[in-house]
């Protein structure tokens, strides 16, 4: 029979990409499976020949000199440095923002800023690093004579500039998400917009406003051109923001752009500092994860 | 015994954009009596009632025409000068779904307190356990005070935005089918409560049930696509009523 | 206090709070026009037919952008030929067939965390699994590929919230008329939410076509005289090219990266605008 003959290749072909579906779906978990293994693969010779004591507690990080030392520190402390100054600047403007986005500006204004904003994480991250190292910082030169061409804040305040969309986007949506039922109830209480926002809509989307900061944070961790640009190439251990420093990724970029060999303990260097980061990373992901289950939205 | 108004509607327009949703309505509303809103879906009956408090105002394209004068003082409450806020602190709301803030029992009785920049512990405490003994809430919650209150019932839930409401001391309380979401036990216990609030308070109801709006309410306004029907005293409304629609509607005709 | 004072207080706050809410869009939008006049003003003047057909040079008048723009083009080729396919079928997969069980929520949080994954940290895995166990060298196919896995989580991640604006009614309408689960997909669910995904797609390409980090961990060359034949090629693209101008200390080496921050910045957001005009039409022209 005509009919089901065709149903059977129907069907057939129906499991046929059932399967390619699936297995593409698995791609995904390839990918977290060799980063994983790559990762660990090329730091375990290096903490065969390095003691995790040195890693941990050395305050220098000088891999390719011939005094070699591996403390993570001084890239730790210069990664965390850029993040800080970076959050400083975008977690209160971006949650600004999110709240006037949401609770004062009339829905043309919203939809009309929200796209602009979002241009600002659009930009391609090279692009801040021109930005940074030939705008930003001669202008804060100007107010700072003793600012370095190379330096933590120039960089750190680009960066700042650069996730402002990733607070005020996934915040507003996150406001906006909030019931009108629970706002009325606020405002025929007789409180006003701000009250509202501050007392009602940030407690009801707090778990939404944390994944935007988290992601904020891990997007400024892993930032890689701006720093590399615009931070200076010298692990540097200090807390000041004038000086120029290393990160983590920019350590990862100088030795990729040099030429060391497949297999010596410098070209591992690269791997253990992509450790680290992945590490850390996954940290505050958990952090935020575990926060986004505890205030789950309860309207 | 001598009733005075609370209230009175005079000759109110109500616009969304350019639909007329409310056609020249007047009516008065007594003092610590309650006045049962009832008519079909669409008849505007929400709409006078969200005029009370001015809610028309957080929406853009809203317009009001004519006069709700506020006594004592007789001012016309939607005079553009009258700040919708100020007014709201004085006439209280209770929603068609409860909608308790994301917070705990205590603090969304208190909300109301902190709005009016009120921060003493002990007045607050105070207010908190008044208001909630007034919405026979106090024995149920009294050990869990600090809990979420998203974790009770709906039907708790719905005298907690009650109490919410109470202490804040409004003059009028304005209830927007406040046991529709309700199961029917629910109900029966919001609706007992209504009934000793008006010792102290004016209330305005919109329901959908009629045999509520029967048995709770002094007064009833029947509307119909945006206008008033009849208004009287609910018993004559329910046994002699005047205007042949009305008497369709709640003999079960339409609606 | 008296009632009228009380809610003057109160709004008082509320007015201060939408000063200094403009003031923050303010700053924002000013930040985001000098970023691209300070650009636009070094680097347009730069541009010339000669800048775009010239290959990079060690004096910074004769140098221009071809290998790099070619680079980009190639690489984005790879890219979307890998990631484009690769992305919609596992949102396809994971939004319309997946059984809800463990391994399917694993996936599901795997592509999440894969989002949060730092590019460079992609870079270095590639430059294990593709430059050295798979000995795909330092070639253009390496760098399409990194890009691919790096945009794949995005593109999931659009297709899934694309398909699951389609209501159930239209499935089981589909269904209902004897429809096997593929061709209910084909004939219903994916033209319905092709807006969406195309959208996903671009933004995601817009993405690639900026990535510099995971292609310098992979080996990019920054000084290329050929054009590539084939994929096994070594490569440069925009983004290198003009990282590599910017670490340079003369001024005039900054003017060229300047003009190709240009060139790469116009392809950028003109993918962005094309993408929100999608999401805007389809928008309006969709309601179920």
């Amino acid at each position: 029979m005509k009919t089901s003959y065709y149903r059977r290749i129907e069907r057939f072909k129906d499991t046929c990409i059932r399967g390619i579906l699936f297995s593409s779906a698995l791609c995904s978990i390839l990918i977290t499976a060799a980063i994983v293994f790559v990762l660990f693969y090329e730091s375990i010779p290096f903490f065969k020949s390095v003691s995790f004591k040195q890693f941990l507690f050395d305050k220098q990080w000088t891999p390719l000199f011939s005094d070699a030392h591996y403390g993570i520190l001084p890239l730790i402390c210069g990664t965390f440095l850029t993040t800080l100054i970076a959050l400083i600047l975008a977690i209160p403007l971006g949650t600004i923002m999110a709240i006037y986005l949401s609770e004062y500006a009339s829905h043309k204004f919203r939809e009309t800023l929200k796209p602009l904003l979002e241009l600002l994480s659009a930009v391609p991250t090279v692009i801040y690093g021109y930005f940074a190292l030939l705008f930003v910082t001669p202008l804060l030169q100007t107010i700072l004579p003793s600012l370095s061409g190379f330096n933590v804040l120039g960089a750190g305040l680009t960066m700042g500039i650069m996730i402002i969309p990733y607070v005020s986007s996934l915040s507003e949506d996150a406001m906006h998400a909030v019931p009108m039922p629970l706002r009325e109830g606020s405002y025929a209480m007789g409180a006003t917009h701000f009250q509202t926002a501050i007392r009602v809509v940030i407690p009801a989307a707090f778990s939404g406003i944390t994944s935007s900061y988290i992601l904020a944070i891990s997007r400024a961790i892993g930032e890689t051109m701006v720093v590399a640009i615009a931070a200076g190439m010298q692990p540097n251990l200090t807390l000041n923001p004038l000086e120029p420093a290393q990160t983590l990724t920019a350590y990862i970029v100088q030795v990729s752009l040099g030429d060391l060999p497949h297999g010596t303990l410098g070209y591992q260097t690269i791997f253990v500092c992509g450790l680290t980061l992945f590490f850390i990373t996954l940290c505050f992901n958990i952090v935020g994860h575990s926060l986004r289950k505890k205030f789950r939205e309860v309207y | 015994m001598v009733t005075t108004f609370k209230a009175q509607v005079q000759n109110l327009h109500f616009y969304y954009g350019t639909v007329e949703a409310l056609k020249n309505i007047s009516i008065s509303i007594q003092e610590k009596k309650v006045t049962a809103m009832i008519g079909p879906s669409g008849c505007g009956k929400t709409t006078l009632l969200r005029c009370f408090n001015r809610m028309h105002d957080l929406y853009p394209g809203n317009r009001y025409e004519g006069e709700i004068t506020l006594y004592p003082e007789g001012k016309n409450i939607l005079d553009p000068k009258v700040d919708p806020i100020e007014l709201r602190m004085r006439i209280g709301m209770v929603f068609q779904k409860p909608n308790p803030f994301p917070k705990s029992i205590y603090e969304n009785v208190a909300y109301g307190l902190r709005v009016r920049g009120i921060t003493q512990k002990s007045i607050i405490g105070e207010k908190v356990e008044e208001s909630l003994r007034y919405a026979a809430l106090w024995d149920e919650v009294k050990d869990r005070l600090y809990h979420l209150a998203s974790n009770l019932s709906g039907g708790q839930q719905q005298r907690l935005c009650i109490a919410r409401t109470l202490a804040i001391d409004p003059e009028i309380i304005l209830f927007d089918e406040p046991t529709s979401a309700l199961d029917p036990t629910a109900t029966q216990k919001i609706e007992e409560l209504m009934e000793t609030l008006k010792e102290k308070y004016t209330i305005i109801t919109v329901t959908h049930n009629m045999q509520q709006a029967a048995r709770v309410s002094d007064y009833t306004a029947f509307f119909y696509l945006g206008e008033l029907i009849e208004f009287d005293k609910t018993e004559n409304i329910f046994t002699n009523p005047k205007v042949k629609k009305t008497e369709e509607y709640i003999t079960g005709r339409f609606g | 206090m008296s009632l009228a004072a009380l809610v003057r207080r109160n709004k008082q706050y509320d007015f201060w709070f939408s000063v200094i809410s403009i003031m923050c869009v303010l700053f924002s939008l000013l930040a985001l026009t000098t970023l691209l006049l300070d650009l636009a003003l070094e680097g347009i003047p730069r541009l010339s037919l000669n800048f775009l057909i010239s290959f990079p040079s060690r004096f910074a008048d004769k140098a221009g952008i071809l290998s790099a723009w070619v680079g980009t083009f190639w690489v984005m080729f790879i890219t979307a030929f890998i990631s484009i396919p690769l992305g919609i079928l596992s949102g396809l997969y994971l939004e319309e067939y997946a059984p809800k069980n463990k391994l399917t929520q694993f996936i599901e949080i795997n592509i999440s965390n894969l989002s949060a994954v730092p590019s460079i940290i992609f870079g270095l895995m590639a430059l294990g699994i593709f430059v050295h166990s798979l000995h795909l060298g330092q070639s253009l196919l390496t760098a399409g590929l990194t890009l691919s896995l790096l945009i794949l989580p995005i593109i999931i991640v659009a297709t899934r919230e694309a398909v699951r604006a389609i209501p159930t009614s239209i499935r089981e309408a589909s269904y209902a008329l004897g429809a096997t689960q593929w061709q209910t997909v084909k004939h219903h669910i994916l033209p319905y939410s092709f807006g969406g995904i195309a959208t996903g797609v671009i933004i995601a390409l817009s993405r690639a076509i900026g990535e510099t980090a995971p292609l310098i961990t992979v080996g990019a060359l920054t000084f290329i005289a050929f054009l590539p034949h084939s994929f096994m090629d070594p490569f440069t693209v925009l983004p290198i090219q003009l990282f590599n101008w910017i670490s340079r200390p003369q001024a005039e080496f900054h003017v060229n990266a300047a003009g190709a921050g240009v060139i790469l910045l116009t392809l950028t957001l003109l993918m962005n605008a094309v993408a929100i005009i999608i999401r805007y039409r389809v928008r309006k022209k969709i309601t179920w």
